[in-house]
Parts: C-alpha cells; structure tokens; sequence
C-alpha cells in the first residue's frame, strides 16, 4: 500500500535511469545513511565501534569487492584476504617512503596496487572455472602470506611482518577517536557501495552476470570473456584493497600478515554466501552476520552457562564458539541457500501488497 | 648427487602423504561432486580419535598389550567416522541436493568449523601422541654408489607401502565391487544412476565412510610423524594443489600430482629456498599446479571439460 511504484510517473530519461527508481527506496537509504552518520554516533559507546560498527563498516566494503566477483562475475576466489593484505602493505608503503602522501590518496594506492595483483592471479580465470579456479585462487593467498613475511621491503626489514602508523589524518582533520574512525570508514563504504550498485547495473555489470550465467553462451553473443572477467577481478581487488588498507590503517593501526590470513578469505566468502550472492545489499547483511554472530556467541555461552551453574573454561568457551558457528552455518546454507538478501526481497514483495492479500 | 637423490626420496615419501589425504577429497568429489573443504578436520578429528582410545581402552579394559588396545582403537575410530559419515549426509547433504557447487563448498567449511570444535572438546585439545609400533629409525641405501649412502626414514617408507596399498585396495574397490561400480556411476551422472535405481543418498553414506578410513589413514600416519595436533587441519591445505594438478576426479591423479608436488616442493625448498629466504614449499606446490593448469585446465588425469551452451 504505501511501497510500491504506482503514480510515481517518470518524465525523463534521467529519472527513470535513477539507482532506485523507487521513492521510498531513495527515502529509506538517504534515512539510513544520516541515521548511520549522525545516529549512530549520537547512541553507540567507544566498545561498539570499536568491535562492532568499524569492523563491520570494512568488511562490509570487502564483502562488496568479493560479491563483484563471485556473485556477480561467478568467479569463485579464495584470495580475498590476499588483496587485502597487498592493499594494506602497499597503502603502509606509500604512506611511509613517500614524504607527505595524503591518507586517502594512499589507501587508494594500496587499491591500485591490488588491482594489479588480483589482475595477475585474474589470469587463470581465463582458462578454469568453478572449484579448480577456487583452488588456484589460494595460490594468490598462500604467496601473499609468504612475501609480506619474508620480504622484508614490505615492511621495512621487520622479521614479523608487522608494521603500524599512526597520527592519521584528512586534511588536518586528526582520526584518533573511534567516532572519527567510524565517520572515515562510512564515508568509504558510502562511495564504494553507490559506485558498486550504479556499476552492476551498468554495460559491464550485466556483461559479468552473463559471464556467471553462463559464460559460454556469453561469449557467443559477443561479450569478451576476458576483458569481463579481467575487469572483475580489478574492480573486486580494488575495493578489496581498500577494505584492506582500512582494516590495516584504522581498525587495527599495527598489524602482521596473519591478519589477512585464509581465515579472512573464508570469513569474506562466507559473508557473500550467507548476505546474498549477486547482491550489493546482502554484502552488509553478511557482514553483520559474521562480525556479530561470534561476539554474541562470546557474550552470551559464559552467561548461559552461569544461568545452568556450570563453569565453562576459555578454551571450552572457543571451542563450542567454532561448533556453534559452523552449525549455524550448515543451517542457514540449508534453511536459506539464496542469502539474506533473498529474504530482504521477499519482504519487499510483501510490503507491496500489504495489507491485502493479492 | 647423493643429496639430490635424498631429497628426491624425502619428496616422494612426502607426496605418497599428500596423496592419501588427496585421494579423500577426491572420492567425494567423484561420488557427489562436493569439494570437501572438511578432509582436514576429518583428518585430525581421526587421528584424535585413534590417539585418546588407544590411550583410554588400556585404562578401561586393564589391557598390557599395546596392538590389541591399537586395533580396538582404531575400530572404535573408524566407527566414529562411519557415525560422521551418517549425520554428515542424514543432517547436511540429503538438504542440499541441488545446490551451487560454491553452497556445497561452503557448507564443508562449516562442517570444518564445526568438527574442529567438536573434537577438541570431547578430546581434548593437547598434542597427542599415536604409538603405532612404527620404527623410527633411519635407514641408508645404496652406500656402495654413494659416500655415506641415502638416508631415509623406514617410518616413511611404511607410510608409502601403506598407501600404495590402500590406493590399490580403492583401485580394486571401484573397478570389481557392485558397489564401486554404483559409485562410478553417480559420480558420471546422478539423474541417470538414480533412474536406473541406485540409491544416491546410501551411495553418499559409503563414499563419506571411505574418505573417512582414508582420513583415519592419513591422521595416523601424519599423527605419528607430527604429533596429533591443531595444525595437522593445515595438512588438508597442502593436499589442495595435489588434486587440481591431477585432476579432480582422478584416483591415480591424486597419487601421481602428490608425487610430483611433493617432490616438487622438497627440491624447491632445498635448490630454490635459500635464494629468495625459505619457507617456499607452501606456495611453490600452488604456484606449480596453477601454471599447470593455465596449459590444461582439467588436471593431469581430470576427465576433459566439455563446454555446451
């Protein structure tokens, strides 16, 4: 009754080009992002930022770099955490050896830089698909891993791998406290998120889901294979590399390479699975998924154990941690396989017609 | 020339290892084309199992020898594998029938998550050992040819003629049983094998209940050299270029590809390590099997892909 198309007529071709042709949608996104961007910090304290809100906020911009191009492209990758990682030592490096360098020019370097890389490993794609591409991908994880260990100009000749910066800051405005830190990532994720959905609906997002659907037949009605996977992995790599250099240079401000270990890999994977392949917004409700389900879980196991007067032990604590998740994890594949997105649309079919029945 | 030789044998007895954990992955593949993600957990969830019965039986039963309290343990392990097997396809696979392969893929990473939590809690999560009886002793061949000889480890070469002879015992499996030519079967095409009467959820049971033994396999041999531990789920990430360089649906791939990833990977750490700073062998078998396949997509031994529109 009240979300839905009807008498909102179009009368140019820019309107009905718009990203959400729908007045309520454009209403309802404009409300959340100031609700994000001045709600949010008005009502959250320093630990929810801290370990929900900012992690969320990047891994959320990651999961939209990995859905490019597993849900759209239907390039299956087990890299992810890979171009993280190059996005956030190349963002450190440029940041550090270059006098000067502006923070967001540098982030945004690190992105260039795994571009390229995600390019390179790109190139397989062109040849096997499906599981062995999955597969091939982890050779981009496991040589990450090892260069920015043992190479040591990555990390200015550091044995750990580990490096960290500090006095970050925009145009003299210092990000040190976690509101400021939060503001800076959502106005990441605000840009990649509008550009990722404009992206996908455009000539070369519709050229990636015919490569997914079916790429054979893609090819046949003359869309090139390899300028569409290529450019899949850059775009994803891209965005992917900037999540990393947020997650490097904000949320963690000191990190080594086990920060973007396989773990990461499976972690974003898992987020695109579970929100929704094929869909900008199911990014941020796996996101919100995998970033508050172990939290929760943390939380929640020791009181419910207290309630039943048994004392469960840290180690305990984990373990049952890891076999709660994996559990849910099996469920939800099976209870919903298309994602939370899947449902956000079946509501919206339903709010259509609300509240009559046809 | 000795040296070189030495390595090569190391690599082979390597990659006999890998193999055994390849060969896992790969019967699930053939069987229900899921890429078993939980080969790795599957592994240290057995070789836990072995190491705390055999450790547990003697105390239970007041039992002095030590291959008795090794066979009942390794029953009681094996029957463990065969109730995970059960749940595996009873709660999770018969429910995703159907789905992407990526939904599968996914799903096995939970079942990962999920195994290595629930084993450590019921076992424990210590390093543990597996005392199997196996010799430990080094042994040198072939010193009229060489000063000093090669020195191999005979717990090594027990490992290899262990898993030649269960790949042999699997080759027969497949070919001679009814059984194995059922599963041969689903794995070509599950509509078709279901049509002409093949029960597709039974068939899953018993191929997840063979990967298991060979999982049971894998942790005791790997158990006994390492140590049962937390990492020993990492062996199951090593075993992963092994099956796309041979194929993933290829039994003699899995053997032949762990051969030369293993090998592949002893000389490179040793020849080709100390140049760029060590620690190579985890991404030179990945980078070998990637350019690999960038030549023929489909594995050394993998069927050939057809593309149809």
């Amino acid at each position: 009754m009240f979300y839905r198309e009807n008498g909102q007529f179009k009368t140019s071709y820019r309107a009905d080009q718009q990203i959400f042709p729908i007045a309520q949608d454009r209403w309802a996104i404009l409300a959340i992002i100031a609700f994000a961007a001045i709600g949010v910090p008005l009502l959250a304290d320093e630990y929810l930022f801290r370990a929900i809100f900012i992690p969320f906020l990047i891994l959320s911009l990651a999961a939209i770099g990995v859905n490019i191009l597993v849900g759209y492209c239907g390039q299956i990758s087990l890299g992810s955490g890979a171009f993280m990682a190059v996005g956030a030592y190349m963002a450190y490096n440029t940041y550090v050896r270059i006098e000067g360098m502006p923070l967001i020019v540098a982030l945004l370097s690190g992105g260039f830089f795994a571009t390229v890389v995600g390019m390179f490993f790109g190139i397989p794609s062109l040849r096997v698909k499906g599981l062995y591409l999955a597969v091939a991908t982890l050779a981009a994880q496991f040589f990450c891993d090892w260069m920015f260990l043992r190479v040591g100009w990555f990390t200015g000749n550091n044995a750990s791998g580990s490096v960290s910066v500090s006095n970050l800051n925009v145009l003299g405005w210092a990000i040190d406290t976690p509101v400021e830190k939060y503001l800076f990532c959502l106005g990441f994720v605000v840009v990649f998120g509008l550009l990722a959905k404009n992206l996908v609906r455009s000539a070369i997002g519709r050229e990636w889901m015919a490569i997914r659907d079916m790429d054979v037949a893609a090819a046949v009605i003359g869309i090139r294979p390899m300028y569409a996977k290529l450019s899949a992995f850059a775009v994803s790599s891209f965005i992917i590399g900037v999540a990393g250099g947020l997650w490097g240079f904000v949320h963690l401000s000191s990190w080594e390479p086990a920060a973007f270990s396989i773990d990461r890999s499976f972690q974003l994977l898992f987020m695109v699975i579970i929100g929704g392949m094929g869909s900008i917004m199911g990014s941020f409700f796996g996101a919100a998924f995998i970033v508050v389900l172990p939290i929760f879980l943390n939380q929640f196991l020791p009181a419910l154990g207290g309630l039943v007067g048994v004392e469960i032990s840290t180690a305990a604590v984990s373990h049952t941690e890891f076999m709660i998740f994996g559990a849910l994890i099996v469920w939800f594949l099976i209870v919903e396989p298309h994602g939370l997105a899947k449902l956000w649309s079946i509501g919206k079919q339903k709010l259509r017609l609300w509240p009559f029945p046809h | 020339m000795g040296f070189f030789l030495e390595t090569l044998f190391g690599g082979l007895m390597a990659g006999m290892l890998y193999s055994l954990v390849a060969l896992g992955f790969v019967l699930i593949f053939k069987a229900s084309g899921v890429f078993n993600f939980a080969q790795g957990a599957m592994v240290l969830f057995a070789a836990l199992a072995m190491a705390r019965f055999s450790e547990w039986i003697p105390q239970w039963l007041g039992l002095e020898s030590l291959l008795l309290a090794n066979i009942l343990a390794f029953i009681i392990a094996a029957l463990c594998m065969f109730a995970l097997a059960w749940l595996v396809e009873r709660l999770v696979l018969r429910h995703l029938v159907n789905q992407e392969g990526v939904t599968l893929l996914m799903a096995t990473l939970g079942i990962t998550y999920f195994l290595d939590g629930f084993g450590q809690t019921i076992f424990g999560s210590d390093i543990y050992q597996i005392n199997v009886g196996m010799p430990k002793d080094p042994i040198f061949i072939l010193e009229g040819m060489f000063e000093g000889g090669i020195l191999i480890n005979k717990e090594d070469v027990i490992a290899a003629v262990i898993a030649a002879g269960l790949v042999a015992a699997l080759s027969l499996f497949f070919q001679k049983t009814s059984t194995g030519r059922a599963l041969r079967a689903v794995a070509d095409d599950h509509q078709a094998a279901q049509s002409i009467g093949i029960p597709l959820n039974r068939i899953w049971v018993i191929v997840w209940c063979v990967a298991g033994i060979t999982a049971l396999v894998a942790g005791i041999i790997w158990g006994s050299k390492l140590g049962v531990q937390f990492s020993l789920t990492t062996v199951a990430l090593r075993a992963l270029p092994v099956i796309i360089l041979g194929g993933l649906t290829s039994v003699p791939g899995a053997i032949i590809g762990g051969l030369i990833i293993g090998v592949g990977e002893k000389l490179s750490e040793v020849y080709l390590g100390p140049m760029v700073g060590g620690g190579i062998e985890i991404w030179f078998a990945y980078v070998l099997a990637l350019v690999f396949l960038l030549f023929r997509p489909q594995g050394l031994f993998g069927e050939k892909i057809i593309d149809r529109v």
